[in-house]
């Protein structure tokens, strides 16, 4: 009489002794994945205390504060994780059903989703710089110093046609403090863009028309603006505070994406074991996605705070 | 679902559903910046959270597999989530207790009050 094997077929090569099943195993590990995304809810929601308690107190520190943001460019990046939050949990569904080339393409999707959304991310935060709206005290005002603490900036923006009003002015006060005559988009000088080779300059003129076009139609600089709240740099200290958070677990989704992808391809057996380390063992198919699975977990997490940034920051 | 069943762990969400979601979170996107064109006042913050929290919603239950999956992860989710509002809940009421305290646009008269303290 031969004994049945039920032991070799029910352990496959990913099934690690300590388990059972390869369900417990999954599911142990998913149930590990939602205790660390429930601290992350907890680590984002220390600033989110910081925003709300800030908020109720000086509410009009946020108003004035959002209206230095871009709409559009915040708008958009949120279709951006969005969609790649999408194509991430269809990647998840196209491992479960073992097919490694559409999972490979979803990765990709989402992999350029995140890169795309860091990279809009970059062109407002320089903006930003550009335009000085630093964290740190860059809008404190001392009561009664009577002076602006705008003039540690050794290069004060002036652009368009305030650049050519500032120069004719005789006091290099008036010059180096920001104050855009007019609100006239026609006041804009068009980009110049050299047709053999970009230099610098044409890009970064490209670059403030396109702005200009869609940012926001408050004229005056900040520090000019006389009725600007006590205080207005706060609004940017959490705003820095909060994006630059969620862009750092961006970037981190962009690691993970990256190993994932190539945990997705077949591993060739050339390489070094060392890297057969650092990489997965195994290729993902309907049996074993668990990394795939979790990883989609942390990069839904990531797109959900965002979905709350957006609207807290951008929007009211 | 056959498929869950083939396949033995983890729900399998169909591509339709998920476009679905997709699609709806986008309206939402739009509904939500359309509706910030309009000044409700204070109103405003709590039709931006509300909308939020239905988009959040639709990601944990759907994306996430959350609808699908062990009651207990959503449990672990959903105590972070209650945990965070008793510390906001409980700073707001800590922090409008002391509101009146507070001089809007206070600068100037937090530094005469500092300076008739300590000339």
């Amino acid at each position: 009489m031969t004994v049945t094997e039920p032991s070799t077929h029910d352990h496959p090569d990913f099934l690690q002794h300590h388990w059972d099943t390869p369900k417990q195993q999954f599911e142990a590990g998913k149930l590990g994945m939602w205790l660390f995304l429930a601290t992350e809810v907890l680590l984002f929601g220390g600033l989110f205390v910081l925003y709300a308690v800030w908020r109720g107190n000086h509410p009009e520190m946020f108003k004035f504060g959002s209206q230095f943001l871009d709409t559009k460019l915040g708008a958009i990046n949120t279709a951006v994780l969005i969609l790649s939050s999408l194509t991430m949990a269809a990647a998840v569904t196209m491992a479960q059903r073992n097919k490694r080339g559409a999972l490979m393409i979803l990765l990709s999707l989402t992999l350029a989703g995140a890169l795309t959304f860091l990279v809009i991310k970059y062109f407002e935060y320089s903006h930003k710089f550009h335009e000085g709206y630093y964290p740190g005290m860059k809008f404190y005002e001392p009561p009664g110093s009577g002076s602006l603490s705008w003039d540690n900036d050794p290069t004060p923006m002036v652009h368009g046609a305030a650049a050519a009003h500032a120069t004719e002015a005789p006091s290099p006060l008036v010059a180096a403090n920001f104050v855009m005559p007019d609100a006239e988009p026609t006041t804009i000088a068009p980009p110049v863009v050299a047709p053999a080779g970009v230099s610098q300059e044409a890009l970064d003129a490209l670059y403030d028309d396109i702005v200009a076009e869609h940012h926001d139609d408050h004229p005056v600089h900040p520090l000019q603006d006389p009725n600007r709240p006590d205080n207005a740099h706060m609004f940017f200290n959490i705003y820095f505070l909060m994006t630059g958070l969620h862009g750092i677990h961006v970037s981190a989704g962009v690691i993970m994406l990256t190993w994932l992808l190539v945990g997705a391809s077949s591993i060739p057996d050339r390489w070094p074991q060392i890297t057969r380390f650092f990489l997965l063992k195994r290729s993902f198919g309907a049996d074993w996605f668990t990394p795939v699975d979790l990883g989609g977990l942390y990069w839904h997490i990531v797109d959900l705070i965002w979905i709350f940034l957006f609207p807290l920051f951008y929007l009211i | 679902m056959t498929d869950n069943e083939q396949h033995g762990v983890g729900h399998i969400v169909p591509i339709s559903i998920l476009a679905a979601t997709g699609g709806g979170l986008l309206v939402l996107t739009v509904i939500t910046v359309f509706a910030a064109g309009f000044d409700f006042g204070p109103a405003n913050v709590w039709i931006a959270l509300s909308i939020a929290a239905v988009k959040a919603s639709l990601v944990v239950l759907l994306f996430m597999h959350l609808l699908w999956d062990r009651p207990f992860n959503g449990v672990v989710f959903v105590a972070s989530i209650a945990f965070l509002a008793i510390f906001i809940g409980f700073a707001m009421t800590d922090t409008f207790e002391y509101r009146p305290d507070i001089d809007t646009g206070n600068a100037v008269q937090v530094q005469q009050k500092l300076d008739a303290i300590e000339p």
